[in-house]
């Protein structure tokens, strides 16, 4: 309420004296990243037209669940977990196995069951696979924190990405899993890439407005105060161990949902999209975006996306190199960022 | 000042309490027993134990041996998250806040849903809105609400850290050095919250080094040496014992 009163304060400002945006906002680099990032973002996909931009959006919302659920635990918890790919590949993968359509003997690779579950019913099995898987997890870590917690956590991340390498007869290991189901309500499948992309941004919307709902509950406050100083929040009643477990059960069912789309936008999963990698890039969008801001991991998720996808159109550069630069850039940003804005381009917090 | 009610009951006792860090015995076999009602002072030099006695108080240390009394219940273990069901809460020497919040949220944080599943579904209540305001304002932060805990003076830090302790609304109050570091304008401040929580019939410990305070506020004075007891009763009666003033006040 208070961003929408200042906001309203400042256009009536502007109206009354037009000359006076630039003096009120050159310093703003908050407004400056948003004005940035989206406007890049809009003048590329109008450059590059409509099937570009549906790509673009439909990489931008499954990795914004992801920014936004994992958000939930770095930033306003204070647990900064390198594993959450873990959960994203668990909810790719129920999807995947669930939904399959494929018959595999005719491959004369390795033979899975295939159950051909509709989407929408494998759906809400992915996400609670997801949530109880960590669950479980979660019991574990909570006895963790700060720089342990990072390790553990990424124990995870290689425990999970070897199991869909390794447990073949149920994820055909690096062969891969085809013909995911899409998504059908009726007769109606999603087939075109633009309704996927609604059903994609209904999805997110969905996420935002629950992560919303809980950093602005009573629960959410206890969060942020956990991130600050857990022994504390103890000693005025709170059982921190049950906030933290919470929190991260719902980031992970998040990842699940985000990992459940993935599979049944691409139609085909192999491990090589969970690998630890991307695990990081993800907390990398995280903290670029910003700590505790939901808006910010919406930022940094669509810089993310467009960084990678106008790495494409720089002249003279081999495809082949597209992926290292990508991430070059994104590591010199990260030291940037870190050295003269720690709070991320609209965060909150400091790591 | 120290024509108190009697007879006396006792809030908060300690039977025997140890807390050993490695071969240093931080409490040693410490039996006390702290007065309802009162407002009590507990001295002693650096590393005597006070602040360790705190934290056992409180839960945030583990008890080694001995038992606290809380209400005539004997606990063994006293936990940090059932301090307040106790009725206990505190401050700490180094000011402790939740820096990267604002003065507003530290002080509801402690004010709403203790469960997990009915927080999550909390929203801000006007119950709870009403009552940061009105302590807000009775340690006089209230301008300063939409600040970050972190920007605030060391002051103001003091003073919303027992803003935060005056919330929990409990019947026992364990204050670590209130007093230390404060300009003579808020020391009177933080004097007369005191004051006035004693008026509203709460249980007051607190820990200081200030002999001109303590005199003036405290109504029942323990002295630590070593984590042991080295005296103990009305303020006026134990400064004025020559063992007192030799060990700890000098001169």
């Amino acid at each position: 309420m208070s961003i929408a009163t200042g906001a309203l304060r400042n256009i009536q400002d502007v109206a009354r004296d037009p000359r006076s945006w630039w003096q009120r906002s050159k310093g703003n680099i908050e407004l400056w990243a948003n004005l940035i990032v989206i406007g890049w973002a809009l003048a590329f996909m109008l450059w590059r037209g409509g099937g570009f931009a549906i790509t673009v959006g439909s990489v931008f919302a499954i990795w914004a669940i992801l920014a936004v659920s994992l958000n939930l635990v770095v930033g306003y918890t204070g647990l900064l977990s390198v594993g959450h790919i873990g959960f994203f590949g668990i909810g790719a993968y129920a999807m995947a196995v669930l939904s399959s359509n494929a018959s595999y003997e005719q491959l004369r690779t390795e033979a899975i069951p295939t159950f051909g579950w509709p989407f929408f019913a494998a759906l809400p099995f992915s996400v609670i696979l997801a949530g109880l898987v960590a669950l479980v997890v979660g019991v574990a870590f909570n006895r963790f924190r700060d720089d342990i917690y990072v390790l553990v956590s990424f124990g995870f991340a290689v425990i999970a990405f070897t199991t869909f390498l390794s447990w073949r007869n149920l994820t055909r290991g690096a062969f891969g899993i085809h013909e995911i189901a899409r998504p059908a309500i009726g007769s109606w499948v999603f087939e075109e890439e633009l309704e996927f992309l609604a059903l994609l941004l209904v999805f997110l919307g969905l996420v935002v407005l629950i992560a919303w709902l809980i950093v602005t509950s009573s629960f959410g406050r206890v969060l942020t105060a956990i991130r600050e100083d857990e022994q504390a929040i103890a000693v005025f009643g709170y059982h921190t161990t049950h906030y933290k477990l919470a929190i991260w059960v719902i980031s992970a069912m998040m990842a699940g949902l985000a990992g459940a789309l993935l599979a049944s936008w691409s139609t085909f999963i192999d491990p090589n999209s969970f690998v630890l990698l991307e695990s990081v890039l993800l907390v990398s969008i995280v903290i670029l975006g910003g700590l505790a801001s939901i808006w910010g991991s919406l930022l940094g998720a669509l810089a993310f996306v467009m960084l990678e996808e106008g790495m494409r159109f720089v002249p003279f550069l081999p495809s082949e190199f597209i992926g290292q630069i990508r991430q070059v850039i994104l590591g010199i940003l990260l030291v940037l960022l870190m050295l003269f804005r720690p709070q991320g381009l609209v965060g909150r917090f400091k790591l | 000042m120290s024509t108190q009610v009697d007879p006396r009951v006792y809030v908060l006792e300690t039977r025997e309490i140890s807390k050993n860090f490695g071969a240093v015995k931080a409490i040693d076999q410490l039996t006390m027993s702290i007065l309802r009602e009162w407002l009590t002072c507990i001295v002693g030099p650096n590393g005597s134990g006070k602040s360790t006695l705190i934290n056992l108080l409180s839960g945030m240390l583990p008890l080694d041996g001995g038992i606290v009394v809380i209400d005539n219940v004997g606990l063994r273990v006293v936990k940090a998250h059932d301090s307040p069901d106790h009725g206990i809460t505190r401050t700490f020497q180094e000011v402790r806040l939740f820096d990267q919040i604002s003065v507003w949220d530290n002080i509801m944080v402690v004010l709403t849903e203790r469960r997990v599943f009915p927080a999550l579904l909390e929203r801000t209540k006007p119950r709870h809105r009403d009552e940061a305001e009105r302590i807000l304002k009775s340690v006089g932060m209230w301008e300063k609400r939409d600040a970050m805990a972190q920007d605030l003076s060391y002051g103001q830090r003091k003073l919303l850290e027992i803003g935060r302790a005056i919330a929990m609304d409990v019947q026992i109050y364990l204050f670590d050095e209130p007093f230390a570091g404060l300009f003579p304008r808020m020391l009177e401040q933080v004097k007369s919250i005191l004051k006035d929580m004693r008026e509203q019939d709460r249980s007051i410990v607190f820990v200081s080094h200030n002999m001109d305070i303590v005199r003036e506020l405290a109504d029942h004075l323990f002295v630590l040496d070593s984590g042991a007891l080295l005296a103990v009763g009305e303020t006026d009666e134990v400064l004025s014992r020559s063992s007192v003033i030799d060990a700890y006040l000098g001169n």
